[in-house]
């Protein structure tokens, strides 16, 4: 039987290289295991929303009962929304910890610049998910969020039109959006993100486990390498007790805290008092409140977008931005630290209800 | 490009080659292309016209008492009928002009609010404070009858 599938399969070469494996071992190898969890929840995504399809409708007409319909009439449906609302949370909560460990440690530099950009686009990607994601209950809160998400792309020069009605499926926020985001939501991201995963995995492999610059100058002076553990079993049994104490926290959250359905999106009512985004988010949001109208003469939006723009893109840009010397690396050690406050700030002044 | 250890034997060949890599270039550019335009064309929805709303009923007026508000169906947009504690009837465009919410009446401040970005508006739409760019569109509204009419400000 196994002779079958060895004469068929790389299966040797695999084992090999199982067994060959090893990771870095320092005082900062806890970092190591947020892409691991990131990974996790998005398998519980991947899973739980496959059972969310079987039962919703992508209508405004149908969606919200639909919804209502799982959490209240299926058996464990509340459970699945649930799971699935609050993995998503944790998710892009654990890509987050995980980019910002990544910066911290520099774990971007030479050759490592692919496996940083497709993490980048990957995080873009969970929050493109998210964004999507909001809108299909169909309820009041993401009703508004994606009006006001979507109109902010009007504020591009020349384009903004355009950019709103392709996001829409129209010119306002309708039954044709729900569908859109629909299908952006269960087929196209998914598709990107498998492919860039695959990616993401395949390079890390290949690369191994970056050593951090202060535990490789470390060693070098000591003249000694840099301790490592074998990845079987040594690091995927600390990766699994990784994911089970993710799980546990996911049930507990979906069962004690279940994820709130809210009231049914009517275009003709007033945004609620108190409206807010996910989280994620809130630090945009706060900081649209105090962007004036103009500034010098210039749309506030567009000072806005431009602002996110140039942040994501050089997000993006961090390998080739980082010259990889003590000075640069203090630099965007200090650039990443404002950037924590000054979300951290926002996100604060948000949930106190600052003005 | 020639291959390694490989010495064309004239010209002939490479010039040949290179035709051929410019068609297939060309080809492959045609067929991309034959394919991205309709699925971009597709994603951009058609213009649905819509014959413009003039003028719409606004319930009844006895019903709507002094420094409340109501939000009615303008056409496809919301729209805010409001009558003030003096007692006046005014109608706006219910959308902000900020990020498009769906604007509000607060009887408390006797102005108009937009919950989504604290934008604040006047009894005569005009944007005070906050981060909305303009004033709100005013419509119209008088009483026929007990039903209050809006119609667009010629």
């Amino acid at each position: 039987m196994r002779s079958w599938f060895t004469a068929r399969l790389p299966l040797a070469e695999l084992e090999a290289a199982i067994r060959h494996k090893t990771v870095p071992q320092h005082r900062h190898s806890i970092w190591y295991y947020l892409g691991g969890m990131t990974l996790f929840f998005f398998l519980v995504q991947v899973v739980t929303g496959i059972l969310l399809l079987l039962y919703y409708r992508p209508s405004s007409a149908e969606a919200y009962d639909s919804v209502q319909f799982i959490m209240t009439r299926v058996p464990f449906g509340w459970l699945v929304r649930s799971i699935h609302s609050w993995s998503a949370n944790l998710m892009v909560g654990a890509a987050f910890a995980h980019l910002f460990s990544v910066l911290f440690l520099k774990a971007y530099r030479r050759p490592r610049e692919v496996v940083w950009i497709s993490g980048v686009m990957l995080l873009f990607l969970s929050l493109g998910f998210g964004f999507t994601g909001y809108l299909l209950p169909w309820n009041e809160v993401a009703f508004f969020a994606t009006r006001v998400g979507t109109d902010i792309a009007g504020a591009v020069p020349y384009a903004g039109d355009t950019i709103v009605r392709l996001l829409r499926g129209g010119p306002d926020v309708t039954g044709a959006t729900l569908t859109r985001f629909y299908g952006v939501h269960v087929a196209v991201l998914p598709a990107i993100t498998t492919a860039l995963l695959g990616l993401h995995l395949l390079l890390v492999q290949y690369h191994g486990m970056s050593v951090p610059p202060s535990v490789e100058e470390r060693a070098k002076r000591e003249n000694r390498p840099v301790p490592t553990m074998p990845f079987v079993p040594h690091f995927a049994l600390r990766d699994l007790f990784g994911w089970t104490v993710a799980l546990a926290l996911l049930a507990g959250l979906s069962a004690f805290l279940p994820w709130e359905l809210g009231h049914k999106a009517d275009p003709f009512a007033s945004a609620p008092a108190g409206i807010a985004p996910e989280w994620y988010f809130l630090w945009t949001f706060q900081a649209l409140k105090y962007m004036p109208a103009h500034v010098l003469g210039i749309d506030g939006e567009l000072i806005a977008i431009g602002a996110m723009s140039l942040g994501a893109m050089a997000l993006v840009l961090l390998p080739f931005i980082d010259r990889n010397t003590a000075r640069s690396r203090t630099i965007v050690t200090w650039a990443a630290i404002a950037a924590i406050a000054f979300m951290t700030t926002m996100t604060v002044l948000a949930l106190t209800g600052g003005h | 490009m020639p291959i390694r250890g490989h010495v064309p034997q004239s010209d002939q060949p490479a010039g040949r080659r290179s035709v051929l890599n410019w068609l297939l270039g060309t080809w492959s550019a045609g067929v991309l292309g034959a394919i991205a335009f309709p699925v971009l064309r597709y994603l951009v929805p058609p213009d649905i016209p819509e014959a413009p709303t003039l003028s719409v009923k606004g319930g009844a007026a006895s019903t709507l008492a002094p420094n409340s508000a109501r939000i009615v169906p303008f056409g496809s947009t919301p729209a805010l009928v409001i009558r003030t504690a003096a007692g006046d009837l005014k109608a706006f465009d219910g959308t902000c002009t900020h990020l498009a919410c769906t604007v509000q009446y607060r009887a408390d401040l006797e102005h108009i609010w937009c919950a989504c970005h604290n934008g604040h508006y006047d009894l005569n739409g005009k944007n005070i404070s906050g981060p909305p760019p303009r004033p709100l569109a005013e419509y119209d509204a008088h009483v026929q009858g007990d039903e209050i009419v809006l119609s667009r400000k010629a």
